[in-house]
């Protein structure tokens, strides 16, 4: 196998990988090796032309871009091609990142440019629209309470979910998105970024990005709370 | 309990929450949606599932990627290595 030297390379990192159930998971980046080193310090290594630095970023980030690709672009094939030419931009022009932004940051700015498409133009031309309400008036009355109450989950509710199943509601979910709050919420409470990064990054308003993310977070808990309900 | 006019309703305290997270509300906002969530068992449970949804959010793991599609990574990785630097 073409790779496993580099994964070979790894275990003395990863302690996880000398398992041998886990052989086969070991082709794998795992979650395990992609919380080893500091992005920075990845970079640093990648800078000097190390190899293996490279296959945990990608291990790292592959997939959130990937993720994020999907929502701003409609084929797959594109995605797929956006975001191997980010890591060509990553490679290639890495003497011209000057550490202003985090790495992360930095990752998605490239993959925005490169989908420059009709819809990324969508988020742009989003940017001066009124935001909106973060949901719909419908759920107040006139005097803005609930209308319905807010039932309470129990404390463990959501973890009483096994992680496939929460994850497996979770992306199915946000497939169902409307695409600036997909893009919105994949790169706020998956990818980590902040709002004003993801503001900056989509060019939307600040107030924008706070009203697209509460309504994808309020789509995501009603997943999880019909979930939950179903597994009761 | 009547309405004084620094206290909010829930459909202005939905409006911070978001702010309310990040830790970017203004200290009279962050007191304004605090006092309102001591008194309204309904936004104060919404918040929490609020909460716990960006927890479970975060918690999702991208796709493991196949050994293939990283093995490609790879030679592409030294194809670009070898073509040298961007031109700015």
């Amino acid at each position: 196998m073409r790779g496993q030297g580099l994964i070979d390379a790894f275990v003395t990192t990863a302690p996880a990988l000398h398992d041998p159930l886990a052989a086969t998971a070991a082709v794998r980046v795992s979650s395990t090796l992609r919380g080893v080193e500091s992005d920075a310090e990845l970079l640093e290594r990648l800078r000097q032309g190390d190899e293996k630095a490279f296959v945990v970023l990608v291990g790292r980030y592959h997939g959130p871009m990937l993720r994020l690709a999907r929502t701003l672009v409609a084929n797959e094939a594109v995605a797929e091609e956006a975001v191997q030419e980010t890591w060509s931009g990553v490679v290639r022009g890495i003497e011209r990142f000057e550490g202003r932004s985090s790495v992360k940051t930095w990752l998605f700015r490239i993959l925005v440019n490169r989908t420059r498409s009709a819809l990324a133009q969508e988020y742009r031309s989003g940017a001066s629209r009124d935001p909106g309400q973060a949901l719909d008036p419908a759920c107040f009355d006139e005097r803005g309470s609930w209308v319905v109450p807010v039932e309470p989950w129990e404390d463990d509710a959501v973890d009483r979910l096994d992680a496939s199943a929460r994850s497996a509601t979770i992306s199915c979910s946000l497939e169902g998105l409307p695409t600036r709050q997909r893009a919105v919420v994949e790169l706020r409470d998956i990818a980590g970024l902040s709002g004003d990064e993801v503001s900056d990054l989509l060019g939307i308003s600040r107030g924008n990005q706070r009203v697209l993310l509460h309504r994808a977070r309020n789509a995501l808990r009603a997943a999880l709370e019909s979930e939950w309900a179903e597994a009761e | 309990m009547p309405l004084r006019s620094k206290d909010i309703v829930c459909q202005q305290a939905v409006e911070l929450m978001v702010e309310y997270l990040d830790g970017k509300l203004s200290r009279r906002d962050r007191r304004r949606l605090e006092r309102h969530l001591r008194a309204c068992p309904n936004c104060s449970a919404y918040l929490a599932q609020i909460r716990a949804t960006v927890e479970a959010a975060g918690a999702v793991e991208p796709d493991d990627l196949s050994q293939d599609a990283i093995d490609d990574l790879v030679d592409l990785y030294r194809k670009w290595r070898a073509e040298g630097p961007d031109e700015p």
